[in-house]
């Protein structure tokens, strides 16, 4: 327990000291979206890699908290703070009341329900144009404050979105070894073994789908508030299934693999853009290979390597 | 104990089972066999909330019970094993043991991923708590192993472990000898006498008719859906009708 502690307070430091060499620029705004994208993977693992409930649909999630946010400071008036979780309130009832009749769909279906719920809210960001400005988007926002200091630069939004993408792995951590981090995984495992030893399996999917959504929407808050402009593309189905794609290449369950995934994911198109039309070409293979020789996800597959390396090495220095 | 009464459960037109009724005492050992396709674990099934039955009632130490999901009847203090023994499997021996303690515990999901201190002595109170059930089916020198590589003999025995954990006041075992061993079955035999002796009252639903013998305080015979006897193991074993729907009847 203290180890994982040390390795959480490891890699906030880590994560707190990076961009203080580049003191903003094009880097740091690349990592704001690796902190947006850690927190929706981290969150997303918790209802897949945890309770083994697949969502297609936390891009709208996601998007409903960037909305309603921006909607409530720029039509209404609300301080951003306030905003912030009246968003994320709203959002959490929502995921709950709509979760209780599709958690009880499993596999293909529920992965159906979801991608509907994920369009469904996309088609709404689209169509409801006196609300949400439609296609165009909405502009204006207003950044988050501090007292005097207001989050306006790459710099300052960098260290605001991490301690919230922190703080969600730290939530994520404190999750899984506990009597209710246990229960999901054992739903996981065997739902029917976990309610007869006493877990109610259909209540704590919803209440942790509720809670991701929760999660997702914190972050599409802080991502309109930061961004200060969205526009329905960046919430659309695709951004779900990258979602997916970062919690299953970071590592299914486990607690860094999200911000592995997430990492990877933001960093590989802006690494490949030098490439050119070939770069989305590249891209889809690295993510075959990983997948085909990484199937534990990075968080396992890298230390695997490392190991390989040093036995390759020790190997070679004998002969 | 344990009342069932009445049960009929229909399968799209099929009876898997006929009005079966019996009583389960407090602190018995009590076996339910039959030939296969009796309805044995359709019975179990249903008696345990996987199913819900066509008719009939259920009543556990006197409240009806009939249709009570598994995870309401564990908060009442009934658990159960499965013959293909379900475990988690990507999760330690010990974890899979605390699960066990869930209805034993009360942390909420918000006040585990924010670690109040409540959920952290609460978390402590589970993790020792287990060590307990290991030891009593014997099983401590795994805790650190994952489940999914146990060899199936161990793996019952955790699942028996996880159940004790719940601190159930009957257990209901599907074929827990299935799949094991000359030995492991002796043990078994010994530890579900070392369960009764608790004050936990057992049924079992068993094709391994020694063991079945051995440890059985009384025996329910099933056959094509119907109950064809009940009795002591010596009555059953002298039960001209069970003789015969076992070995066929003499023209």
């Amino acid at each position: 327990m203290k180890r994982e502690l040390l390795k959480f307070l490891a890699f906030a430091l880590f994560m707190l000291l990076l961009p203080l060499p580049f003191r903003g620029g094009y880097l740091v705004n690349v990592l704001i979206f690796v902190g947006i994208n850690t927190m929706l993977a981290v969150a997303l693992n918790l209802l897949l890699g945890y309770a083994g409930q697949i969502s297609l649909g936390h891009a709208g999630f996601f998007g409903l908290g960037a909305y309603l946010s921006a909607i409530l400071t720029t039509k209404y008036g609300w301080n951003p703070w306030a905003a912030l979780p009246a968003g994320a309130a709203i959002v959490g009832c929502l995921a709950g009341l709509v979760g209780f009749p599709i958690l009880k769909l499993k596999g293909h279906y529920l992965a159906m329900a979801t991608l509907g719920l994920g369009i469904i809210i996309y088609i709404v960001f689209n169509e409801t144009v006196d609300l949400t400005g439609g296609p165009s988007g909405l502009s204006g926002i207003p950044n988050l404050c501090l007292g005097s200091v207001c989050f306006d630069s790459d710099f300052k939004n960098y260290y605001l979105i991490w301690v919230f993408a922190l703080l969600t792995v730290l939530f994520s951590l404190n999750l899984a070894n506990s009597r209710v981090g246990r229960a999901l995984r054992a739903i996981h495992d065997s739902e029917v073994a976990a309610r007869v030893v006493g877990v109610n399996a259909r209540i704590l999917k919803v209440q942790i789908f509720a809670l991701s959504a929760v999660i997702c929407s914190l972050a599409g808050g802080l991502y309109a508030h930061t961004m200060t402009f969205i526009a329905p593309a960046s919430f659309g189905f695709n951004f779900s299934v990258e979602l997916l794609t970062m919690v299953v290449i970071g590592g299914l369950g486990s607690v860094y693999g999200p911000f592995l995934g997430a990492a990877l994911l933001t960093l590989l198109p802006e690494i490949l853009r030098g490439a050119n039309d070939y770069d989305i070409v590249i891209y889809g293979a690295l993510l075959v290979l990983m997948v085909m020789f990484m199937s534990g996800g990075l968080v396992r597959g890298i230390p695997d390597l490392y190991r390989k390396v040093l036995r390759l090495k020790g190997g070679v220095d004998h002969a | 104990m344990l009342e069932v009464s009445g049960i009929s459960q229909v399968f799209g037109g099929v009876t898997a089972l006929d009005r079966v009724s019996f009583p389960i005492r407090k602190g018995d050992i009590t076996g339910v066999i039959g030939p296969n396709g009796a309805g044995k674990t359709t019975l179990f099934n249903i008696i345990t909330g996987i199913y819900t039955q066509t008719a009939g009632k259920v009543a556990l130490g006197g409240t009806d019970v009939s249709g009570l999901p598994p995870e309401r009847l564990a908060r009442l203090g009934m658990v159960r094993t499965f013959q293909n023994i379900e475990l988690f499997g990507g999760m330690t021996v010990h974890e899979n043991v605390m699960v066990g303690m869930h209805t034993k515990s009360s942390s909420g999901l918000l006040a585990c991923a924010l670690k109040m201190p409540w959920t952290i002595r609460e978390e402590r109170r589970i993790r020792d708590n287990c060590h307990k059930w290991m030891e009593f089916t014997g099983i401590s020198d795994l805790a650190q192993v994952t489940a999914g590589n146990l060899p199936f003999g161990k793996g019952r025995l955790l699942e028996i472990a996880r159940a004790l954990a719940v601190e159930p006041q009957i257990i209901l075992m599907d074929e827990p000898a299935a799949g094991l061993n000359n030995q492991e079955t002796l043990a078994l035999a010994q530890l579900i006498q070392k369960i009764r002796a608790t004050g936990i009252t057992v049924v079992l639903v068993e094709h391994d008719m020694e063991l079945v013998m051995d440890i059985c305080d009384k025996i329910v015979v099933l056959n094509l859906g119907k109950k064809l006897a009940e009795g002591t193991p010596r009555e059953i074993q002298d039960n001209q009708e069970v003789i015969a729907a076992y070995l066929g009847e003499d023209e």
